[in-house]
């Protein structure tokens, strides 16, 4: 078999700081005819830098620098804009993360797919809507014959991504670029994006490059896998036997992060420290998005919160928070009841009850140094200033594990996403408080970073006693972090307990499913669930 | 501050060299100036010669005497008001947007009322009633031009306000003040200095179109706006001395833009 596509010694380059500097070197790779190969690293890995390359494009302040890269016998390198623009679509495809914004929200969505055929010069209008429909079918979105004259909004996210894969497939191209294509997803709806692209792949014989930062995704769908890493090559093999056998240690580092923790003593009488009873709340002032939320939490000890998005978890934190205050039920919090509003709460309540984002971008002033992020909490709540304050945010850096002299003085902007998040950590500490609210902390980070930022939670609870209420809809983070588990569905708590007896059957409908979706570091594991689950619609 | 300027580009030197120029002329207008701001020294609209640099204007006086002083009572009032209208602007702006409710919804109200007169006559109004002096002047533009600050910096305000690290200092319990100083101006002063430069012009033809009313600054003091309608007339004769106020005004206009330029590049972080 012919190699559909050919990439030899790429070398791309980005502009900073006024020179050109490699991001990817000396990558070569084949793709053949049906073929699926998978693209996995962490952030910077330049990943999704090859995956444009591919279609002969780079992002801006990027340029192909040397190599080549031959798309069915065709030369990219140095191809015209024109030459290009012919390839672009119809013989090479691209999907990409973020569906939702990546369509036009003021266009119908069957509007957008078959502009390309239609530009082309492929099909007619009127064809091209007919092949939309069918590929809808054949991707088992709801209502084919309709779903495609609905706007972008009028789509869940899962429909959403499931549509911009069929949006690829318009001009029937050879070879499809995924780039991260259910990251953004909850891993329920991810496994309808993981039957598509299977569906594409194995059914329709076409070729792709399958770009994530989750190995135990890749492995469902890729038949080789490549390892990458600062734009450099790390390891290269067909699918099982790269996980069966990693060969270097970086991959294994991969392999490993899900593995479990120890758990700790689960017959402890640690006192509670936070009781919430019969809470609800609303955002309209009609319709409750949370009802009956009952739950507690223990001194030392982490409640995991696990729910799809929607389910009410988030909304939960803003009304323990008092930012949303509740319109019924009871928050106690170290033996008084709280009041229910943000305004109403004293000093030192607040300094107790401390808060992470899921985002550390937007969670840090891009225009304060780490000194001034760590050290406002001491001034406003300790009244320390000075030597004294210096002293307390050295020790806060030191223990999240940064060196003190080398961030001290930086600006949050100079800082890469894990560090902001441990920064965020030590604004929280720095409080001394009783309890942080985690809402989705590494949901935004890189597996292995995630994995450290566990880790230091951890560590600190361990030293601390603090508690620990963390918000996720990654259950892998759950399975590793929490002691007790609550599961929300449409803002209500559906089963909670401690984590063995959640995890382990019988489990209440909506959690097996949730459980059941979690993908598994087992090449088979998607089409044995597919299979199941077939056989459980019929 | 020395290195900053060291590695600041052509453009921003320019741009600084020009505005310190006419810093320098505004300042130093009574060496300068050959004649008195008011005196009639030759005929109407005499062409250059070496006793006027610039000819003379439409009354006789020396144009590059008035120039110069134009140059202080224009820089001057602009500046000022247009200092004064982002300061009342911004910081209901910013009071808007953190307290939000009822207190956004006056203010906007209120702002949409007066935004609601065309600005020509509302100043009008005000300066008709109050009388045309410097002072009224510098606050009756400075009023009319802040409301358009104050919707913009509103808007900025309200996209800063909603990020989280807003949220994390609400949460620890910090007041109004607090947020505005530390976690809403140093996030807005990008969009509001690029608003700084282009206001700044509008506040010359503002105050010129209010003199060709005879409501702006008073004959016989000069200013270039006041200038170029005073002498708009030579354009018919083919006399070029309306264009040499219209020329400085442009010059420097196009000298702080370019210094805005930079300030928003610094402090944007963009570095390319």
């Amino acid at each position: 078999m012919t190699n559909l596509l050919e990439i030899k010694n790429l070398y791309i380059e980005a502009h900073s700081e006024e020179v050109w500097q490699p991001i990817v070197k000396d990558i070569s790779l084949t793709l053949k005819k049906g073929e699926v190969l998978g693209l996995i690293g962490e952030s910077g890995a330049g990943k999704s830098t090859i995956g444009l390359a591919a279609m002969g494009y780079t992002r801006q302040g990027c340029r192909l620098a040397s190599g080549s890269i031959l798309l069915d016998g065709v030369e990219l390198m140095g191809a015209s804009d024109e030459d290009l623009r012919l390839v672009r679509g119809s013989k090479i495809a691209y999907v990409a993360q973020s569906a939702a914004a990546s369509f036009n929200p003021s266009h119908r969505i069957i509007k957008q797919h078959v502009e390309a055929p239609v530009q082309h010069g492929i099909m007619s209008y009127s064809e091209a809507q007919k092949e939309a429909i069918k590929i809808y079918r054949r991707l088992f979105l709801p209502d084919p014959e309709k779903i495609g004259f609905r706007y972008p909004h009028e789509l869940s996210g899962g429909q959403l991504q499931r549509a911009m894969v069929a949006m690829a497939m318009s001009c029937e191209p050879q070879i499809i670029v995924f780039d991260e294509p259910t990251t953004a997803l909850d891993v329920t709806t991810q496994i309808e994006v993981l039957a598509a692209v299977k569906e594409i792949t194995e059914k329709m014989n076409k070729a792709a490059l399958y770009i994530t930062h989750d190995l135990a995704v890749v492995a469902q769908v890729a038949h080789r896998i490549m390892v990458l890493r600062n734009g450099r090559l790390v390891e290269e093999g067909e699918t099982r036997a790269l996980i069966r056998k990693p060969k270097q240690a970086y991959t294994r580092e991969l392999l490993n992060v899900r593995s479990l923790r120890e758990d700790k003593n689960q017959s402890d009488k640690m006192a509670v420290i936070l009781t919430i009873k019969d809470v609800a709340a609303t955002y309209t002032g009609e319709e409750n998005v949370l009802e009956d939320i009952n739950l507690t939490v223990r001194k030392g000890r982490t409640v995991a919160l696990v729910g799809e998005s929607g389910s009410g978890k988030s909304t939960l934190a803003r009304v323990i928070t008092g930012l949303l205050p509740a319109t019924g039920g009871s928050i106690n919090f170290l033996g008084e009841d709280l009041p229910l509003e943000l305004k109403h709460r004293t000093k030192d309540n607040l300094r107790r009850l401390q808060m992470i984002y899921q985002m550390p971008d937007t969670a840090l002033n891009p225009k304060q140094t780490v000194r001034r992020v760590i050290g406002r909490p001491l001034e406003f709540y300790f009244n320390m200033r000075g030597k004294k304050a210096d002293a307390r945010i050295r020790e806060l850096l030191s223990s999240i594990e940064l060196e003190p002299d080398t961030y001290i003085n930086r600006m949050t902007t100079e800082l890469s996403g894990g560090e902001k998040q441990r920064i965020c950590i030590a604004r929280a500490l720095a409080a001394r408080p009783d309890l942080i609210i985690c809402d989705e902390v590494t949901s935004a980070l890189d597996q292995l970073v995630a994995e450290g930022i566990l880790d230091l939670l951890q560590d600190l609870q361990n030293k601390t006693d603090i508690s620990y209420l963390f918000i996720t809809h990654d259950l892998a983070t759950v399975k590793a972090i929490s002691d007790k588990i609550v599961i929300m569905l449409e803002g209500k708590i559906i089963e909670q307990g401690a984590k063995k007896k959640v995890l382990s059957p019988p489990h209440h409908e909506y959690t097996d499913k949730l459980l059941s979706s979690i993908p598994e570091m087992d090449p088979d594991w998607l089409d044995n669930l597919l299979d199941e689950r077939l056989d459980s619609f019929i | 501050m020395l290195s900053l300027l060291r590695q600041s580009p052509l453009s921003a030197r320019i741009g600084l060299g020009i505005v310190l120029l006419n810093c320098l002329v505004a300042i130093f207008a009574p060496w300068i100036a050959p004649y008195d701001e008011t005196a009639v020294v030759g005929d109407v609209w005499e062409s250059v010669s070496t006793q006027f640099f610039l000819g003379t204007d439409h009354i006789g006086r020396d144009l590059f005497t008035r120039m110069v002083y134009g140059a202080r009572n224009t820089i001057a009032l602009a500046f000022l008001t247009t200092f004064l209208s982002f300061l009342f602007g911004s910081f209901l702006g910013f009071v808007a947007a953190v307290k939000g409710g009822w207190i956004d919804q006056m203010l906007s109200r209120a702002i949409d009322v007066i935004m609601s007169f065309p600005t020509l006559i509302f100043a009008l109004m005000i300066l008709s009633v109050l009388g045309s002096s410097i002072p009224t002047l510098i606050f009756t533009i400075a009023l009319l031009d802040s409301t358009r600050v104050y919707r913009l910096s509103r808007a900025v305000a309200m996209d800063i306000e909603v990020m989280e690290f807003v949220e994390v200092a609400r949460l620890r319990g910090e007041g109004m003040w607090w947020i505005i100083r530390h976690e809403i101006l140093p996030n807005a002063m990008p969009p509001l200095t690029a608003e700084f430069g282009l206001r700044f012009c509008f506040v010359f033809l503002f105050i010129a179109s209010l003199s060709f009313l005879g409501l702006g600054i008073q004959p016989p003091l000069a200013d270039w706006g006041g200038m170029v309608r005073e002498n708009a007339g030579a354009i018919t004769f083919g006399i070029f001395t309306p264009l040499i106020p219209a020329g400085a005004i442009a010059f420097l206009t196009v000298g702080v833009n370019m210094i805005v330029d930079w300030f928003l590049h610094l402090s944007s972080g963009l570095h390319e």
